[in-house]
């Protein structure tokens, strides 16, 4: 009786494999088998020249990683891409810890909570080149925007916004920062509500302050689930792509000042420059890779 | 009156619960304010004429939103409807392939014992946060190899395998689906596809339609790999078209048109946001990593 139990158990249990099939084989068809021809091109010299005569493909070994650092065009597209992260995440951040930690105080008694958190998470779902688009067309110099500061007097002439670096900029940030901020309260509120309550009310009765409490309890808890959150939004801000392609056309204007990394790559895939393309989503994928090792320790120690 | 005290005492080195209260309220509706404004207008700008537009701001909407609509989509440059539809159709089989394929995915790890059930976990795990733009090379040289370019297929099929997605259902898994049931059904001879069609799906509802809703916005909104995929007009979604919006000459276009678009390509979003927020917003801290 028992012998047959563990037999059809194990029998049951090959289903397993069974049902692990399609993700699997669609993993590597589409995921595996692209990232292993992706790094093989990257050791080609093949290209198109004038859109037309295809070059190579001529082994090379390293020779297109060589010409893609030592041209310098990646490392301005990393700056402008890093620039913009920054720009976009310390607003994001603080923001988030200051939300979350009014969400999850309850001496505060905010009412209405839930309909906070909706509102400011509706951004991240709304369609990013559309969003894009959307301030494309108010910030234009003839857009609703530019009238509306003229109306209020602030300034006496439109201001072109997509003409100057900062402004452009700021723009990108602006928006992946509200796009974001919202996303980033709740899993930030998600740790802070699970911190014990207890130490809280140690805390108040030793008299701590609200602040004092955030920056010696709140924040040394928080640690793990910021480096977290820290990690995850740099990955993000490295594919930064839909807002700055849409608002600037492809053209990462003013003068280059917000092409990103992505929109670089983008540009390789649609002329076909399969070598120089390769090279630098290897590079990108390294350096996302490395990210990613970082942020499944954390994964992995917080599951256990 | 003890609390009033408190709240005396600590004000020499923080500020009261009551005013702390009121800055939190302030900077909510601020931010309120500033999540929803840029929606607003669009809604207005999409409600006002061509001739009305170039008076500039306002916070009044008009009545020209149908002559808008109706212009939009008799606008032979701007495949609209074509493009709502494909989007649609795209974003409707990724959200139902991709939530059947992750909860089997996940029900692979949570139902059976085998020999590499940990390693495929870890596995899974770790391939999560490769983003498809590396990738996207030679995902296009694959597809040029086996015909697939300008083709929806692409589109879809790759969201089978969909870490995030099974991740979440693995959660949900473990703490409501509960293996005597599982057991009982076995007894019953249900054979073991079955058990899944039949048994665990319908008692992942709650988790399938969370994830459904994520699956089709991402989908809907997605616009990279798309872009580099659709090529004939015919099939391009709605992202694509905004990009050509974009690349169009700016000033020649009716802009009354161009914020309508902009409105019906977020306008099937917002409407499922409605309705269910509050259930998005639940199910993101439930699939949140979390210490």
């Amino acid at each position: 009786m028992k012998e047959k139990k563990t037999g059809s158990a194990l029998r049951h249990n090959r289903w397993g494999y069974f049902f692990l099939i399609p993700f699997f084989v669609v993993f590597i068809v589409f995921q595996l088998i692209p990232l292993v021809t992706t790094i093989y091109n990257s050791f080609f010299e093949h290209y198109f020249k004038n859109g037309l005569t295809e070059i190579g493909p001529n082994f090379v070994g390293l020779e297109n990683y060589k010409t893609l650092l030592g041209s310098g065009d990646v490392l301005i597209y990393f700056k402008n891409t890093m620039i913009m992260w920054v720009m976009g995440f310390v607003p994001q951040i603080i923001l988030s810890l200051l939300l979350a930690a009014w969400f999850s105080d309850p001496s505060l008694r905010l009412k209405g909570k839930k309909f906070f958190q909706s509102v400011i998470y509706l951004p991240n779902l709304i369609m990013a080149s559309a969003f894009s688009m959307l301030f494309f067309a108010l910030f234009a110099e003839t857009g609703p925007i530019n009238s509306l500061l003229m109306q209020i007097g602030l300034i006496s002439g439109p201001y072109k916004f997509l003409s100057h670096v900062v402004s452009t900029r700021a723009l990108i940030a602006f928006m992946t920062c509200l796009m974001w901020f919202g996303n980033t309260t709740i899993l930030l509120l998600a740790g802070m509500l699970g911190i014990d309550q207890s130490l809280y009310e140690a805390a108040q009765v030793d008299g701590a302050s609200s602040t004092q409490i955030f920056f010696r309890i709140t924040l040394p808890i928080l640690r793990p689930i910021l480096l977290y959150v820290v990690i995850t939004s740099l990955i993000g801000g490295l594919q930064l792509f839909d807002v700055p392609q849409i608002l600037t056309n492809g053209q990462g204007g003013p003068n280059r000042t917000t092409m990103t990394l992505i929109m670089y790559l983008n540009k390789h895939l649609y002329s076909k420059n399969y070598g120089i393309g390769g090279a630098l989503s290897v590079i990108l994928f390294f350096i996302t890779g490395v990210l990613s090792i970082i942020v499944f320790r954390i994964n992995t120690r917080s599951q256990q | 009156m003890t609390e009033k005290k408190d709240d005396r005492k600590n004000k020499g080195f923080s500020l009261g619960v009551g005013t702390r209260r009121v800055i939190a309220y302030i900077v909510l509706v601020l931010l309120t304010i500033l999540c929803l404004f840029w929606f607003y207008v669009l809604f207005v700008n999409a409600t006002r004429s061509k001739a009305e537009l170039i008076h500039g701001f306002t916070l009044i909407p008009s009545h020209y939103a149908a002559k808008n609509l109706y212009n939009l989509f008799h606008n032979s440059n701007l495949p609209i409807l074509r493009g709502l539809l494909n989007s649609f159709l795209v974003a409707t089989c990724t959200a139902v392939v991709s939530t059947y394929f992750s909860a089997m995915t996940a029900y692979a790890i949570h139902a059976y014992d085998f020999k590499f059930k940990k390693a495929a976990f870890t596995f899974i795990l770790a391939i999560m946060m490769i983003p498809t733009q590396v990738t996207a090379l030679g995902f296009l040289s694959l597809l040029r190899r086996i015909n697939l370019m300008d083709s929806f297929i692409p589109l879809i099929v790759p969201a089978v395998a969909a870490p995030a997605v099974f991740f979440y259902m693995k959660q949900y898994m473990e703490a409501n689906l509960p293996m005597e049931l599982l057991e009982s059904a076995r007894i019953d001879g249900a054979g073991e596809l079955r058990t899944f069609n039949q048994i665990a799906l319908p008692m992942m509802k709650p988790a399938i339609a969370v994830q459904a809703i994520f699956s089709f916005v991402t989908s809907w909104n997605n616009y990279f790999i798309p872009a580099l995929v659709l090529k004939s007009d015919s099939k391009k979604t709605l992202p694509i078209l905004i990009a050509t919006l974009r690349s169009a000459d700016f000033l020649k276009f009716d802009m009354a048109q161009v914020y309508m678009f902009i409105f019906m390509a977020i306008l099937p979003v917002i409407i499922v946001y409605l309705f269910m927020a509050r259930s998005i917003v639940a199910g993101l801290t439930a699939g949140a990593v979390k210490g």
